[in-house]
Formats: structure tokens, sequence, C-alpha cells
């Protein structure tokens, strides 16, 4: 029976030696510190902007001397991989073996979905990154607040701007075919249409494919605009591919708030100039708290600050009013995730509040890629004030409809 | 080995509720190696599709509970029913070939689920993935804490293991075997070696899916990624690096894999690199694994 | 007719890419029976050598010439001193090579960053040319002039150069060629580096197509495998065929059939190695 042996002294081996480790980790908060964990990613497709995340969260504690309301602030940074089994078991690390009071992240969609059951189950409130609808619609997570957007949320007010001021008529969308790619697209075909303009194409590549040349032959050329809803680097990639073959200047060019992000932008030239985006923050924004950031994020990594950096940086804030509000005492669980949700604060992004669902509502921005200093930004263009999650549909009819996704709205005016 | 047994069943009084969760996984990932090992270490045939095993098992039991409000008992009865359906068909079409081939077409029909689960998102949600899971309550007993659900995993593990274990040791193990050493000589000695073949495929994709189920009752959430090629290939890298061909191989090597994957990376952020030197140190000093390789170093101590 | 022209053009502009991808592993699969499953990370290893050599002299046919080099040696090191122990494990260099694929990969992380990173075609091969109507890219079209070129090369090398006869020989029987002494492990290192050097030239070479990006060698590696695969162990020529074919099927499949357009590599695949399991062209079973 000598694999049995072998198997329990391995295991019992390996558990003990990893008990061993643990137990004096284990403290039970008894520091007085406040523990936050940043659940990124740091490996994979995802890791730049995880990356990003984490830089600006450590840049905002610093600038507060690691002190909010005079606790000191540790961070605990847990990578997950953009694997949702594996964000699940890093935020077991967080919250068992680190004993994080709050949360920051996650970034992905799925991550959150994943973890929702156990954030209701260790109470943690999270401070969410990632841009999945129904936690704040549907099947809200009372632990859960959302200082980014939902998918829809900035491509509400876009698809607006493309129907009365751009005054485009016929356009094609295309993302990547992920939840947040269909939600997305989902928002703005809703409102461009209402606003009686018409979708006649809807592409949803995968994620990982190695070249666009396929969908582009398939784009309609005699189309307005397109609507591009990808995330990391694939709008990049697109447009390049959509630069060869000579489109450019033939079909304009509109972005969702991932397609264009700073962190893109910086590997583009010319041909991205003209370019309209929008999104809830540009590293243009003229407010005094952005104007420092982002200046101080230039001078640290060389580059302006896109959506993950900015959206961990107003977590943050949003962090240390809702401690403020509660006089520093995180321990009360109840009582601060009723401060986070009733938080009305001024960020980098703008005046920021919370809505009854936890999603923010705050300005969303649409944005023109222009030169300044010989780099390429996002200007500001227009503001659209005090957007929520539901533009400016009722909650409850809303909510009445399903979820955002690649079929619903049904998209009517489809040509073959 | 009675004290290797009362450490495993007293862990979870000393080790804290992530350490008793990561034990949890790593029997997962045992179970699942083991499964696959049956497959690679004694039928010779490295398969990169037995993530597929894992899905159909979950995603069933997830559906079925969801849409149909069934019982755990009867999902997870159905559930396996299922997968080894599938692997019944999916084996027929994989041992057509051999070698690199029998591997690719396993990575081509678990990648075919895998597509199917992203993109047939009215029955599997897609990219959102099935939520709202519970795990299920044998004889009444709530499985939501930790330790309860250790010492289910612990049981459902070992039961599994010992039963592949008889397997193994058992007549049809020996055939198996020999398919794997001397295919032509044992059909010229009588046996069919596609059937024996096809027979381990089947009896690993069941047990792969019973590591499914505990899986999707661990995680209470399934994702596309779980029938992944980075699942697959965990498994496989796992059972190599742990030695194929032995019982306690695949076991240590799901938990070299496991504890550097969700321990260590929260101390190292280079852990794939880490992970990429252990295998290349463990082919150079020990090319059969390291449950082999250990017992040939201790063999070697003893008789010097 | 518009939609008929250019996805030809595409698939024929990605067939060649793939070629340049899949030749590499298929010799070394074919001839010393190795999957290398690191091939997709030195792909990608090419492609970021390429990016830093474009830093300093941004022409990209000298930047494709070093990273072949410089990706040939770093090949040729790991045939010499870890796989030739493993002769008859098979699952030992899995193992192996998937080990080192890990380390590569987290290796360019930490060197370049997570973000991708373009790589610029030749200023001169930049624009679009009108083909029956169409505009199409004229550096995807010079990747194909690649491929065919790279496949007319090497097709002289193994037919017309004692090299390759002494390959031909070791795959068609490794024991009898080492019999009439033939230096079958010198041979063995040889091939090696010449399969790594075409995968690390192809990456630069894809470059302006896919740029470097982490995960380009898990992307890359499967279709390696699909092509050689389909088109059968051991003959470079059905590399080349293979390579055209899943060409066509991936750019028709995801414009005809956007449904499947996941599982549309490994459907036909999964077809022909089950009736035919040595792929199209194989000379033995795999």
């Amino acid at each position: 029976m000598s694999f049995t042996r072998r198997k329990f002294i391995h295991a019992a081996g390996a558990g003990v030696g990893a008990a061993a480790l643990g137990l004096p980790a284990r403290s039970f908060a008894q520091s007085g510190n406040v523990k936050v964990g940043l659940m990124t990613v740091k490996t994979g497709p995802l890791a730049s902007g995880g990356i990003d995340m984490e830089r600006a969260l450590v840049q905002f504690m610093r600038e507060h001397g690691n002190t909010l309301t005079g606790r000191k602030i540790e961070l605990f940074v847990g990578d997950s991989a953009g694997v949702p089994a594996q964000a699940r078991t890093k935020m077991q690390e967080l919250v068992e073996r680190d004993g994080i009071h709050a949360m920051i992240g996650p970034l992905a969609a799925a991550e959150a979905l994943a973890a929702d059951d156990y954030i209701r189950a260790q109470q943690l409130p999270t401070l969410s990154v990632a841009a999945a609808e129904d936690m704040t619609q549907r099947k809200p997570n009372p632990w859960f607040v959302r200082g980014t957007s939902t998918s829809s949320q900035c491509a509400h007010p876009l698809a607006d701007y493309c129907a009365r001021t751009l005054k485009y008529k016929r356009m094609a969308v295309i993302a990547d075919d992920i939840a947040y790619g269909h939600e997305m697209c989902a928002g703005f075909q809703r409102v461009f249409e209402d606003a009686g303009g018409r979708i006649v194409q809807k592409m949803f590549p995968p994620l990982t494919v190695p070249d666009y040349a396929t969908y582009l032959a398939q784009m309609k050329t005699n189309i307005d605009a397109i609507f591009l809803g990808f995330a990391g680097s694939n709008g990049f990639r697109w447009f390049k591919q959509f630069n060869e073959y000579g489109l450019r200047g033939k079909i304009n060019v509109v972005g969702g708030m991932t397609a264009f992000d700073e962190a893109v932008l910086r590997n583009m030239g010319d041909e991205a100039l003209g370019i309209v985006t929008s999104c809830w923050y540009s590293a243009e924004l003229d407010n005094p708290i952005n104007r420092k950031f982002a200046a101080a994020f230039r001078n640290d990594w060389k580059y302006d600050p896109g959506f993950y950096a900015a959206a961990t940086y107003v977590e943050g804030a949003v962090l240390e009013a809702a401690l403020q509000a509660v006089s520093g005492k995180i321990e009360d669980k109840q009582a601060f995730m009723k401060a986070l949700r009733a938080t009305k604060v001024d960020t980098a992004r703008g005046p920021v509040s919370f809505d009854e669902f936890g999603n923010i509502v705050g300005n969303v921005y649409i944005r023109k890629v222009e030169r300044k200093e010989g780099r390429l930004v996002n200007t500001v263009i227009h503001t659209y004030p005090n957007v929520s999650q539901f533009w400016t549909y009722d909650p409850k009819e809303f909510l009445k409809n399903p979820v955002y996704s690649r079929d619903w709205p049904p998209a009517k005016n489809l040509e073959p | 080995m009675l004290i290797a047994a009362v450490a495993a069943i007293l862990f979870p009084l000393v080790g804290g509720p992530f350490y008793v969760n990561l034990a949890s996984q790593i029997f997962i990932a045992a179970l699942f190696a083991a499964s696959l090992n049956l497959l690679v270490g004694y039928g010779g045939l490295v398969s990169l599709g037995h993530a597929a095993w894992l899905g159909v098992a979950a995603y069933t039991s997830a559906w079925l509970y969801l849409r149909l409000g069934l019982q755990h008992a009867i999902t997870a009865a159905l559930a396996l029913i299922m997968t080894t359906a599938t692997a019944a068909v999916f084996g027929a079409i994989a041992l057509r070939a051999t070698g690199l081939g029998f591997l690719m077409i396993t990575l081509a029909l678990s990648q075919v689920l895998w597509g199917t689960a992203y993109r047939w998102a009215s029955l599997t949600n897609g990219d959102n993935g099935l939520s709202g899971l519970t795990r299920p309550a044998p004889f009444g007993l709530s499985l939501e804490a930790p330790a309860p659900f250790y010492y289910f995993a612990l049981t459902v593990t070992a039961f599994a293991i010992w039963t592949m274990w008889r397997f193994v040791d058992s007549p049809f193990g020996a055939a198996l075997r020999g398919t794997r050493d001397a295919p032509r000589r044992m059909s010229a000695l009588g046996h069919n070696v596609t059937l024996v073949r096809w027979l381990t495929f089947v009896y690993s994709g069941f047990w792969g899916g019973v590591a499914g189920l505990l899986f999707v009752y661990y995680n209470k959430y399934i994702h596309p990624t779980a029938l992944s090629l980075t699942t697959s290939a965990e498994a496989l890298l796992g059972v190599i690096a742990g030695g194929a061909g032995s019982v306690a191989g695949p076991i240590v090597g799901a938990a070299i894999v496991l504890i550097l994957k969700n321990y260590v990376s929260a101390y190292l952020e280079r852990w794939n690199m880490l992970l990429g030197f252990v295998f290349v140190i463990i082919v150079i000093f020990m090319p059969e694994g390291v449950v082999p390789g250990m017992r040939r170093w201790w063999l070697r101590g003893r008789r010097a | 007719m518009q939609f008929w022209i250019i996805q030809t053009l595409n698939s024929l502009a990605l067939g060649g890419l793939l070629f340049l991808l899949a030749a590499g592993f298929s010799l070394i699969f074919g001839l010393m029976r190795i999957a290398n499953l690191t091939h997709g990370s030195l792909f990608m290893l090419g492609a970021y050598v390429g990016v830093t050599v474009l830093r300093f002299v941004p022409n990209l046919w000298v930047a494709t010439l070093i990273a072949a080099v410089l990706v040939a040696a770093f090949g040729g090191a790991i045939e010499r001193f870890l796989l030739r122990t493993l002769g008859g494990n098979p699952l030992g260099q899995v193992l192996v090579t998937l080990g080192i694929s890990f380390i590569v990969a987290d290796a360019c992380l930490i060197t370049w960053g997570g973000d991708p990173i373009p790589i610029a075609a030749p200023a001169a091969l930049q624009r679009a040319v009108s083909i029956g109507g169409v505009a199409f890219p004229l550096y995807r079209l010079t990747v194909l002039g690649v491929a065919v070129a790279t496949a007319i090369a090497l097709h002289l090398l193994m037919e017309r150069t004692r090299l390759g006869a002494m390959i031909r020989a070791g795959v068609d029987d490794t024991a009898m060629a080492k019999a009439v002494g033939i230096r079958v492990s010198k041979l063995f290192t040889m091939v090696f580096c010449l399969g790594a050097a075409l995968a690390g030239a192809g990456g630069v070479i894809a470059g302006p197509i896919m740029s470097a990006y982490p995960g380009l060698d898990a992307d890359m590696l499967p279709l390696a495998l699909i092509v050689v695969i389909l088109g059968g162990v051991g003959s470079l020529f059905g590399a080349f065929v293979g390579s055209f074919i899943i060409g066509a099927i991936y750019t028709f499949g995801s414009a005809l059939a956007p449904n499947l357009a996941y599982v549309i590599l490994f459907l036909p695949m999964i077809f022909v190695i089950a009736f035919r399991p040595r792929g199209l062209f194989g000379r033995s079973a795999a």
C-alpha cells in the first residue's frame, strides 16, 4: 500500500507546512490598520489594464501618506490572471488569510459574477471595476458599489451624440464576443435607433481572434460610421488593419470607453486623429484633482492614465469619503456599506454619486483624439452630466426587459 | 500510513479556512489528474482534451439545477451519465488515431465544446457563466463551510483513487498496460486493443466528470474558461510532472501545479516562470516524474 | 464579387502566414518526432526580438535575420542540453517544452511589458494596392510571397542538397540512417535550429499583421499544430497545402458561419484525422 502512504504524507506534509506558514499571518485586525484588497489581473491578456489599476491605487495611497481617516492603510494585491475560478480563490485568500475589510476590483465581469455569492456570504464591501450590468440591475448585490460604469452606461450618450450631433444615420457595430461587448453594443443600438438611426450590421469576433481581415472584408461600406466596443488592445489591432485596407476616411470610426483608451493611444500615430469616443474619464479633464493625478502619473510612468488607472484612483476617493462618513470604523460593515452608497464626492472624473443599486452616477465625456504637446490625447468635446446606468429610461421599465445581450434588444434593421 | 490518514482528517482543525479551501482544491485537481492518468500513464494515450469532462459534468449539473430545479442527487447522476455518454462518443472518434493525431483530436473535441459554451449563450449563458448555484447537502449536512466540504472532497477523492487503483491492478488494468507497451503483441494475443482503450477512455471520462461535479460544487459557478485548453494542459502537466503511470504521481503533480498557481502566486509575481523552471528541473533530474523519481532516490539511498 | 475577391486574398495571405509559422514545427516533428511545444513561444520571442532590433535598425528584413539567428541559437541550446536526453520519452518532451514556453512567455512579459507592441511594415509596402477593384494591403501580399519563396527554398534544400538528403533519410528511417554513417545527433540539432530560425523569422515577418503581445504564443501554437496534423506529418508539402486550406476555412468560415467561429478550425481537422489518421499528405502515422 505504498502509494497511499506517499499520497497522505505528501498531502499532510503540504497541509501542515502550509498551516504552519499561515498561522502567524492570521491576525484579526488587532493592529488597527484598515486592510484593503485589490483584485486585479497582472498576467495574461488583460495584464496591462490590471497593472495600471495597481499603479494608480498605490499612487492614491501614497499621496495620502498611506493613511485615511487617521488609520494606516495596508494594501493587498491579488492576481487572478483573468480566470474566474482563480479570482475566487484569490479573493478567499485576501479575505481569509489577509483579513481585508474591503475590496477594490475585480477587473473582469466574469470574475465579479464568479465571486458574487462569496461576496454576499462574507459581507465584503466591494468597489468594483468590472462592468457586468446585472450586478447592479437584476441581480443586485447589496455589498457592491461600482465606481466605473456599466458596459452600456457610456455607450448610451455616445449613441445620442452620433444621432443628434454627428447626424449619422446608418451604422454598424463591432465588439469582442464577450458579455462586455454585447452589452455595450446593445446599449448603443437601443439609443441610436430610438433617436432615428439604424444599425445595419453587428459583428462579434471572438476575443482572441488572431486577425481581423475576414471581419473587415464582411463590413458594409455603405455606412456612415462604425462603433467599436473592443476591450484591451483589440481596438487598436482592428483599427490598424482597417487602415491597411484603405478604409480610413471612407467610414467614420467611433469608439466605446475602452477601444481607444490612453494606454492604447500611446502606440498609435496620426491615423487616430479625429476619432470620437465616450468614456467617464479622460486624462485631459480639467478639474483640480485630475490635473494633479494625471501629471503625477505621467511623471512616474511616462504615459497618460486611462480607464483602468482612473478606475482605482476614483474608487480610492470613494473609499476615503465613505471612511470619513463612518469616522474610520470600517469594521461596522452595515454602516460602512450604507456610507459607501450614500457617497457624493468630487473625484478625478468629476462629481460622482451612486444610485439605489450601487452603480455610479456621474459625467460621461465625449472625446476626440487630438495631438497635444507631441502626444495623442482624448480631448473632451462634450459633457453629458449625471448619467446613470439607465440613461433616460425609467429604471422600472428598464429592469423589466432582459439584460442587454447579443440578441436583446433585437436588431430590427440588420441588412444581409 | 495511519499517521498520514489521521493528519488529513485532523487538518481542518489546525488550518485556517483559506488553507482548508486550498486543500479541497488540491483534492479536486488530484482527482482530475488521476482520471487523466488512467489514459496517459496506463493507457499510453496522451490527451489534451480532459477539460471536456469537467465542463460537461459541471454545466449539465448547473443547467439542470438552475433551469429545471432538480435536486442535486438527480443532477449529479444525470451529469455523470451525460459525461460518460460524451466520452463514449468522443472516444470512438479520437481512437481512430494515435500519438499526435490522438492528442490533436482530443484537443479539437474539447475546443469544440469550449467554443460551444461561449457561443451558445441561450444554453450556457456564454461569457457570463452560470451562477446562483448551491452545494449539495448529503444526508442533510450542509457543505457550505470550508471544513465540511473538505471532508466531502476528501472522501470522494479517496474513494475514487482507491477505485482507480483497483482498476489498474486488475486483469483489465494489466491488459491496458499491455496495450500501452506492446500493442501489436497484445493484438496478436487476441486482445481487442481498441476496445480496451475505448473502455479506459470512457472510464477516465467518468472520473473526470466526478471531478467536474466537485469543481462546480466548490466554486458554485461555471464559466467557459473551465473548458479551456489551459485546464487540460495543467492537468496533463500535473500528471507528467508527478509521474504518469503511478497512482500517487498525478496527485503530487496536481498539488504542485495548484500550490504554485494559487499559493505561491501570492508571494511571487513570476510564479509562471517558476512553474516552468520546476517542470524543466523535474525533467532533468526525474524524467519519469516526481513520485517515481523520489522512489528511485529512496531506494538508492537505502542500498547505500 | 468584391467579397469573394477580398476574402480569397485574405485566405491566401493568412495561409502564407500560417506556413511561415508551421514550417519549422513540421520540420522538427517530421524528423525528430518531437512535438516542439515551445514553437509558439519561439515565434513570439522572434517577434519581440524584432521589436528591439527595429528600434536601432529600422529595417524589417535585418530584424528578421537577426531574430532568426538568435532564436535558432536558443533553440539549439534547448535541443542540445534538454531534449537530447529525452529520446524515447514523449511525456518528458511535452513537460520540458511546455515548461520552457512558460519561462519564455514570462520573460517576454518582464522584458517588453504587457501592452501589444506594433511592428511597422517597411514604408514602401505600407500602402494598399487595387486588385480586381478591391483595395488590399500590399504587405500581406508580401507575406504571401515570402511564404512561397520559403517553401521553394525548403523544397530545394530537401531535394537538391546533401543535407536535405540526410534529413529525408533520417525521417524515413532513423536507424538505417545511423547505420550508413549519418551523424544523426548533429543533424537533429541542425534541424532543430532551422525550425527555430523559421519560427523566429516568422514572428518578425508576421509582426506587422499580428503585432507582438503577451499571449501570441498561446494563440499561434494550436494553429501550427492544426496545420501540421491536417497536412500530414513529415511532409512539408502537406504543411504548405494545409496552411492554405486552414487559411481559407478560417477566412470564409468566419464570414459565412459566424456562429461556428470558435470551432471552424477544429471541425475539419476532426473529420480528416478520423478518416485519414496520417493527414492529407502524411508519410507515416503521427
